[in-house]
């Protein structure tokens, strides 16, 4: 295990943020570990669930607004498959509706130019054919990587699996950390993992999959999130999606708090994607109202926001038909990715 | 707005709800209401306008209640009482039916609340109307279970109901439901402001098959409450509103025997230690002081934060209030709704203009136009600035630091008033160390404005008296079973033509701090037996001597903080001693009184044995953990009252124990104003006190005039309460000057009753609230 030279990686970094034109944010370097800032993460559980459980109530999106914010959802999904049945045809499928995700007569009565989902995602074996399927498209590919879901094979292999995605043509990795780390307080190990990924990846934008089913506490994440922000992350993931329990909306708010606080500790904007378990339009409104509450409009971009989700997008489908049409939707009328 | 443009900017667009149903009720009622009287709507009468405030729009018309209105509805509530208070199990199926029938009506409730009120829809929906439902449903099964679980406790009667405009059909559920539960029947009267909801329940009874004049509903301005609180046919008064309101309440009321509790005014302190979670508290704020426009009694107003986070927590705040909507309060995505009325806006305007400039005023969002007023930050200010001490009643924080626990709880408690307050730390050790030592009757750990129906609701100091909510809510509705006598006043003997001297002369002296003290003004006034003879002397106390004790028993604040087992081996100690005297005490008696022998020993064995009753209630007088509706507990904590001035009985020595007993086995500080007529068993029973381990100023006795020490006992502003079964006729001037403090009052009106000792106990504490949310 290295651990890569701060200065030069930092400077590394400029360079590649003019590479990179379509990419409006300013990629976050990374800093030193502070374990100060690790130390004095306080996170009040039941506090944060009232925070949760009021939004819903709170916030009501309605009409042509609920039709253009499910609009803004589908060009933040990473359509994902990860499955170990996943082949070269199933992966061109998603690939094609990932380029087409709504039928074009509902947006051209919506009164929409075309879209498309944030990116696809899929495992190292699968990324060329998705690159290759998408190209034109300007959609990216995702890889999950470093021995995804459990993150435990070879230290050496996790870090060779990037660099193979990386040149496979993958633009963004999304990477498990060692939740061994977290849960024994060994921030310096997460802290040097996540640097030496960030680094691998390269021009590639890397997302930290905190997997926070399995790290224990809310004060957990919020370390966690702080620790991989540091070490350079791009964005901060919840979960796998393979976890018992995935993305929620208290661990959501945990995330975006610490997203928030580097922002206004370092000036850097870190994106974040829940994972798992959001397969509903309804569930993903709240979502971006928490987002646009949290961190404000500037997060609700596909540079800053991604939900990992594979069901969703065929709910919000029926959910615009029925915006269009005054009538309830039926899943085979739309097409199936 | 195109899609494609919203898609850009991402705007929350509008989503109000329909008014459509509760307007269409409206005109169904003919726009005109009359008022619910013996089962049925009057005929509209005198009327005055209900006013949406957000619009300005009028939504009815009303009718101001007249003294015929008010005798109707008194009369119609007396009328029903006794078959009412028969049977508890059929009162719980009339409560359980008004809950379901609130549930059903749930959407019509909340939006004619809001359409009245101008709380953003989303609080009428999510919080008022469910806590209103829930009220029933608690209070149902109360009905359901008074008769096995309350044995020996009985309905007060006619209730007067008054309540305010900030939560118009929750204060009602609040004030009807345990009332009726526990079979009194009620007249109730809502602010002239906001009076809809309560004629649409006026309707639900209807439906529900509450008995003709069990509840009834006049409506009108503060003249119509002023004739229920002066109604002679009224038992009790039970008020939410105002600390000057309340405070003429308590003027009215004094002497008449009615039985009142007082939901008043507050301050609360919101303090935030270092290691809070900062986020989380800030969103808690959003709760405390932003709910309902601040309109709340028990809002978090006063923030308090520890000063080395204090900059970045200030700008973390005024981010978030950046990011609150104010507006139709009918929109489901609003944050902050209108202000009741242009009146309490301007005075909300009124009072920041005043003391804004003592700090830095934020306002990160503008108010729209007509009756709005946007959520203002006032930092930077000291607890002597005006608004750290002035309820505001409106959506305005006011913010000083501290610097340690100690001084946080200094700066929480300098306020008159003691009705909420909230603590944020992640450290447990502390959060349960501040929360018994903050004056308030509710405290939030990590949370704000959490309410049950299990939980009791009420204040301290200027914020009140009584609880509402849980078995201690139902003090408020019952009394103990039985008649009252009337008291008969002891006999003075008089100075014989000739005066036989009886031993060697004792001084009988006040005792004050735990010190033998002789009387300020210097007088001494001579105690005869029935035959004559002299008995010795005794002094005649002043308001100087009342001073003196308060400030002893001010002094004395260990007393409340010593284990309960400690105080209860110094009440068992004082019971021995005492018995080591009995015969000498049973003598006194007998001389003072001219009793028989056997009656003097039964009165002294009666006094040891409440000593050791009381002695065992120390460590038994049980607290409670609440199920409240969340992972958590809400702890119900008996505290001491602090410091209780008592006017005793004639019984020379049952008299002052029986006061003293109850009061200090909870950790209470006593003054006891021995019987006028038989003061000398009280002063001779200090030397029982002084050789019992009773720690200075914990118990203070004087001896004088009952009806010139009570004006002066009354109005003292550092006792917490008064008690007096005196034979002199002092309750009306005990009621009537406690209302400078509202301190609580027990009297006896001239009447004597057995009180069960769970009815002194309950005297003698206050029950705080603490909600400890929990979770990993």
């Amino acid at each position: 295990m290295s651990t890569p030279d701060m200065t030069a990686h930092a400077t590394g970094l400029v360079t590649e943020k003019a590479q990179l034109p379509q990419v409006h944010e300013p990629r976050n370097p990374g800093m030193e570990l502070d374990l100060d800032i690790v130390e004095r993460q306080r996170v009040n559980t039941s506090a944060v669930e009232r925070r949760c459980a009021t939004l819903p109530g709170r916030r009501s999106v309605k009409k042509d607004h609920q039709a253009a914010w499910l609009l803004k959802a589908i060009t933040m999904i990473d359509l994902t498959t990860l499955a170990g049945d996943d082949t070269a045809g199933r992966v061109r499928r998603l690939c094609a509706k990932a380029a087409h995700p709504v039928r074009a007569d509902l947006l051209d009565a919506l009164g929409m130019p075309a879209i498309t989902t944030g990116a696809v995602c899929v495992y190292h074996d699968m990324v060329e054919t998705a690159v290759e399927a998408l190209d034109g498209t300007g959609i990216p590919v995702a890889a999950v990587s470093t021995g995804f879901p459990a993150g435990l094979s070879p230290y050496h292999l996790r870090v060779k699996e990037i660099e193979e995605s990386v040149k496979a043509g993958a633009k963004e990795i999304d990477i498990v950390i060692s939740r061994r780390h977290v849960l024994t307080g060994n921030w310096q190990a997460l802290y040097d993992e996540m640097r030496e990924f960030r680094a691998t990846c390269g021009e590639a934008h890397v997302k930290a999959i905190l997997a926070t089913g399995e790290l224990g506490s809310l004060r957990n994440v919020a370390k966690a999130s702080q620790v991989c922000m540091m070490a350079g992350a791009d964005f901060i993931k919840t979960s796998t999606g393979k976890e018992s329990v995935n993305a929620t909306l208290p661990v959501s708010l945990v995330m975006l708090r610490a997203i928030r606080d580097y922002y206004t500790r370092t000036g850097y904007r870190i994106g974040y994607k829940p994972a798992g378990g959001i397969s509903k339009a309804k569930d993903a409104l709240v979502y971006l109202s928490l987002i646009k509450e949290e961190l404000g409009d500037h997060w609700l971009s596909p540079h800053l926001f991604r939900f990992g989700a594979s069901s969703l997008l065929g709910d919000i489908e029926r959910q615009l038909e029925h915006h269009v049409t005054g009538q309830y939707s039926a899943s085979w009328r739309h097409a199936i990715g | 707005m195109s899609v494609k443009e919203i898609f850009d900017t991402m705007d929350y667009g509008t989503a109000p709800e329909s008014a459509a149903e509760a307007l269409a009720w409206l005109v169904d009622g003919g726009d005109r209401f009359g008022m619910f009287i013996g089962g049925k709507m009057t005929e509209p009468g005198h009327i005055f306008e209900a006013k949406n405030p957000a619009t300005g729009e009028v939504l009815a018309h009303l009718t101001q209640a007249t003294e015929a209105d008010v005798d109707a509805a008194v009369a119609a509530a007396r009328k029903a009482q006794s078959k009412w208070a028969k049977d508890g199990k059929a009162r719980a199926k009339v409560l359980y039916a008004l809950a379901r029938l609130v549930q059903k009506h749930a959407r019509l409730f909340a939006v004619l609340e809001t359409l009245d009120n101008g709380k953003p829809i989303r609080e009428s929906r999510d919080i008022d109307v469910a806590l209103v439902a829930r009220h029933f449903y608690y209070h149902s099964g109360m009905a359901q279970l008074m008769d096995e679980e309350l044995p020996g406790r009985e309905a007060l009667g006619v209730c007067g109901q008054i309540i305010p405009w900030n939560f118009p059909l929750l204060m009602l559920a609040w004030k009807v439901a345990p009332a009726i539960a526990m079979g009194n029947t009620v007249v109730l009267k809502p602010a002239e402001y906001t009076s809809l909801t309560a004629l649409l329940f006026a309707q639900i009874c209807q439906e529900a098959g509450v008995p003709k004049g069990v509840v009834n509903i006049v409506t009108g301005d503060g003249a119509v409450g002023e004739m229920i609180v002066t109604h002679p046919g009224v038992d009790k008064i039970a008020f939410t509103g105002s600390t000057a309101v309340g405070r003429r309440i308590r003027e009215a009321t004094a002497g008449s025997g009615k039985s009142l509790t007082l939901e008043l005014g507050g301050k609360s302190p919101y303090i935030v230690f270092e290691d809070a979670d900062i986020d989380s508290a800030i969103e808690g704020l959003v709760d405390a002081i932003f709910f309902n426009q601040g309109q709340v009694c028990c809002a978090g107003s006063r923030l308090l934060v520890q000063e080395g986070i204090a900059e970045d927590f200030h700008a973390r705040l005024v981010a978030r209030m950046g990011n609150l909507r104010i507006g139709n309060p009918l929109d489901k995505s609003i944050d902050v709704g209108a202000i009741v009325d242009p009146v309490q806006l301007q005075r909300i305007e009124a009072l920041v203009a005043k003391g804004g400039a003592e700090g830095t005023v934020h306002q990160p969002v503008k108010a729209p136009e007509g009756c709005f007023y946007p959520p203002t930050l006032v930092s930077g200010l000291e607890p002597s600035s005006l608004l750290m001490q002035e309820e505001i009643f409106g959506p305005v924080l006011v913010s000083t630091t501290f610097r340690t626990p100690a001084e946080a709880v200094q700066v929480a408690n300098n306020t008159r008033y003691g009705l909420a307050a909230s603590v944020w730390t992640e450290n447990v050790n502390l959060a349960l160390d501040i929360a018994p030592k903050l004056v308030a009757g509710v405290v939030w750990v990590n949370g704000s404005n959490m309410f049950d129906a299990a939980a009791g609701f009420g204040g301290v100091r200027e914020s009140g008296f009584g609880r509402e909510g849980g078995w201690e809510g139902l003090m408020a509705y019952t009394k103990p079973a039985g008649k009252a006598t009337p008291v008969k006043p002891a006999k003075t003997h008089v100075k014989p033509d000739e005066v036989e001297v009886l031993g060697l002369d004792r001084t009988a002296k006040l005792y004050i701090g735990g010190k033998q003290a002789r009387p300020d003004g210097g007088y001494s006034q001579a105690i005869y037996s029935p035959k004559g003879k002299l008995l010795g002397h005794s002094s005649i106390a002043s308001r100087k001597d009342i001073r003196n004790a308060v400030e002893a028993a001010q002094s004395a604040k260990g007393w409340a903080k010593a284990t309960a087992h400690n105080r209860a081996q110094v009440l068992y100690f004082v019971g021995e001693n005492l018995s080591a005297r009995a015969d000498e005490f049973a003598t006194r008696i007998r001389y003072l009184t001219g009793t028989t022998e056997a009656k003097a020993q039964a009165e002294v064995a009666e006094a040891i044995d409440t000593l050791f009753t009381y002695a065992a209630w120390c460590d038994k007088l049980d607290g409670a953990a609440k199920p409240v509706p969340m992972r958590g507990v809400a702890l119900a904590m008996n505290e001491p009252v602090g410091v209780i001035g008592a006017f005793c009985d004639d019984r020379p020595l049952m008299g002052l124990i029986e006061v003293i007993a109850p009061a200090i086995a909870m950790g209470n500080r006593m003054i006891a104003v021995a019987s006028e007529a038989y003061p000398l068993a009280a002063t001779d029973f200090y030397q029982v006190l002084d050789t019992s381990d009773v720690p200075a100023g914990v118990v203070n006795i004087l001896t004088g005039p009952h009806a010139e020490l009570a004006k002066t006992m009354a109005g003292h502003m550092d006792v917490e309460a008064v008690w007096s079964f005196s034979s002199t006729e002092i309750s009306a001037v005990i009621e009537k000057e406690s209302a400078g403090n509202l301190k609580r009052t027990w009297v006896n009106n001239g009447l004597s009753r057995a009180y069960p000792a769970r009815d002194w106990l309950a005297q003698a504490t206050e029950v705080k609230t603490i909600w400890v949310p929990y979770g990993e």
